[in-house]
């Protein structure tokens, strides 16, 4: 949240300057403060919500308590598997009993607590024994199944168009097999090369596909934030890590424990750097996705947000139009952010798939 | 960097990579494999199809220059055939000329020899004739003045000469 939490700052600052310009009565200008502040907390407080997994499905939440959604199933490993709805927390609000025991969220986190809801914490932090794995369905875990049944469904219904059409493709396929045939040619041809490239095909395109949509998905009122979540870059990072570590030929394990051409006390200097090398790869891959998609919902929430902070005929318009021409910049990084993720993956799956006679 | 820490979620993680895997595995049999093949099947085909057609352009070209080879040689022939007709023509017609004229010439040649002959045996007839009608009218006319029958052919034999010689 620290990336958030700067540009919140910045944006902010900048427009409570130019507010306490404009105000002129000392008293009135104390009100209005005031007023501000509980507009503040309300945006950082939805923004908040917005950018986290919940364990319900809401679509709209007002102050007073209404929320329209739908609950989610809660899966706890708590000395036994423990599964219940969701609607039991009334959205974070209450204790849920289950067998005997309470469970309560805490900043989108389930804790053990006694049943009045209290937490055993440790120096102002829940402590360890309070903690429960956590498997259940999230709003997060939802867009998942949600963006996997559409995948299925476009790609299979794509390759049954085939076999009807003559090996032309119908429908929708005609706009997806020009995205498929490029990343085959620009990213897993160009840069694994002929020999290699096929075994990485089916996870390339997985991949691409999977963060475009769910990038995609982030755009719209939803509001789903599947992409700019750390659990489900690192998920995929690992992937990649794991492809590349169990395709990697003899060659790169060559450059990682016995660099080639250089005097021996740098070969066994490189060792650890090249080794550290293959853990920052995939890391990198897991916070650039995150961080980009992450402070392109920040950033886009506080420019909407503005509307109700710079209530005039100025701030308005120009909140919209920012917030106009961001979405429209953040359509070209969904796409932006899918593809290079997926070349970065081909470039890694291509220096593990190299082999001497391949230069 | 704590706070993100704090923001991972496990579960999450654990959904979202055993979600991802199934998909993975999902659409690389069902959807990735078949069209992937189908994309390059018909890749293939173009490819084939554009070599089939540039083969059967080379042939059609191919063709045309046979056809175009065997015209000029044709009419190579022809104007052959034509150029040697005409000399044959010439030859002919030069042949039979010379033919005729050799034919022309042998006739006149031998109606000249034997006007020749003719004349001749008709000049030694008449000279046969002559003398012997002489030597009568000699004999009767002249009689005494000639003793011997020697001198008398000898005097015709003269006479003769002298006629011939005219």
């Amino acid at each position: 949240m620290q990336i958030g939490n700067y540009i919140k700052i910045l944006f902010f600052s900048l427009f409570l300057t130019f507010n306490a310009h404009a105000q002129h009565g000392e008293v009135k200008s104390e009100e209005k403060t005031s007023e501000k502040q509980e507009i503040l907390d309300e945006i950082k407080e939805v923004k908040a919500h917005h950018l986290a997994d919940s364990h319900d499905f809401t679509f709209v939440s007002t102050k007073e308590g209404t929320h329209i959604g739908f609950p989610l199933p809660v899966i706890l490993w708590d000395n036994g598997l423990k599964i219940f709805s969701s609607s039991k927390f009334e959205h974070g609000e209450a204790v849920a009993e289950v067998a005997g025991n309470h469970y309560k969220i805490i900043h989108h986190k389930i804790y053990k607590t006694d049943a009045q809801g209290q937490v055993a914490e440790e120096h102002g932090h829940p402590s360890k024994a309070a903690a429960v794995l956590d498997f259940s369905i999230t709003r997060n875990v939802v867009f998942i199944l949600l963006v996997g049944l559409l995948m299925l469904w476009m790609f299979t219904s794509l390759a049954k168009s085939y076999a009807k059409n003559n090996g032309m493709p119908l429908g929708i396929g005609r706009f997806l097999e020009p995205v498929i045939i490029y990343v085959r040619d620009e990213i897993a041809i160009a840069n694994i090369g002929e020999k290699h490239y096929k075994k990485y095909m089916p996870y390339l395109l997985t991949v691409f596909f999977f963060i475009w949509i769910l990038n995609l998905l982030g755009l719209t009122p939803l509001g789903a934030n599947v992409t700019g979540n750390i659990a489900i870059t690192a998920g995929l990072a690992l992937v990649t890590y794991l492809i590349t570590t169990f395709t990697a030929k003899k060659d790169y394990w060559k450059h990682i424990f016995w660099m080639p051409g250089v005097p021996v006390p740098m070969k066994i200097a490189l060792i650890p750097i090249e080794l550290l090398g293959t853990i920052i790869k995939p890391f990198s891959l897991m916070i650039r996705l995150y961080a980009n998609m992450f402070a392109g919902h920040v950033v886009l929430m506080s420019i909407v947000g503005l509307i109700f902070i710079y209530k005039s005929w100025v701030g308005g318009p120009l909140s919209f139009g920012l917030a106009f021409f961001l979405s429209i910049l953040e359509l070209l990084v969904a796409a932006l952010q899918a593809y290079v993720f997926t070349m970065l993956s081909a470039l890694y799956f291509a220096s593990a798939s190299e082999e001497h006679g391949d230069h | 960097m704590e706070k993100l820490i704090n923001d991972f979620s496990l579960g999450l993680f654990f959904w979202q990579t055993v979600l991802f895997l199934a998909l993975l595995f999902l659409l690389r049999k069902f959807a990735w494999k078949p069209i992937l093949e189908a994309v390059e099947a018909r890749e293939e085909g173009i490819k084939n199809a554009m070599d089939k057609a540039a083969k059967a352009k080379a042939e059609f070209e191919n063709i045309n220059a046979d056809n175009e080879r065997i015209l000029n040689e044709a009419r190579v022939q022809r104007d052959e055939m034509l150029k040697e007709a005409r000399e044959m023509k010439v030859n002919l017609v030069e042949e039979a000329k010379e033919e005729a004229k050799e034919e022309a010439n042998k006739v006149m040649e031998q109606a000249k020899q034997t006007i020749e002959n003719e004349k001749k045996a008709a000049l030694a007839d008449i000279r046969k004739q002559v003398g012997s009608l002489s030597i009568a009218i000699a004999e009767k006319v002249v009689g005494s003045e000639l003793e011997s029958k020697d001198k008398q052919a000898s005097l015709v034999d003269e006479m003769i000469k002298e006629v011939s010689l005219n």
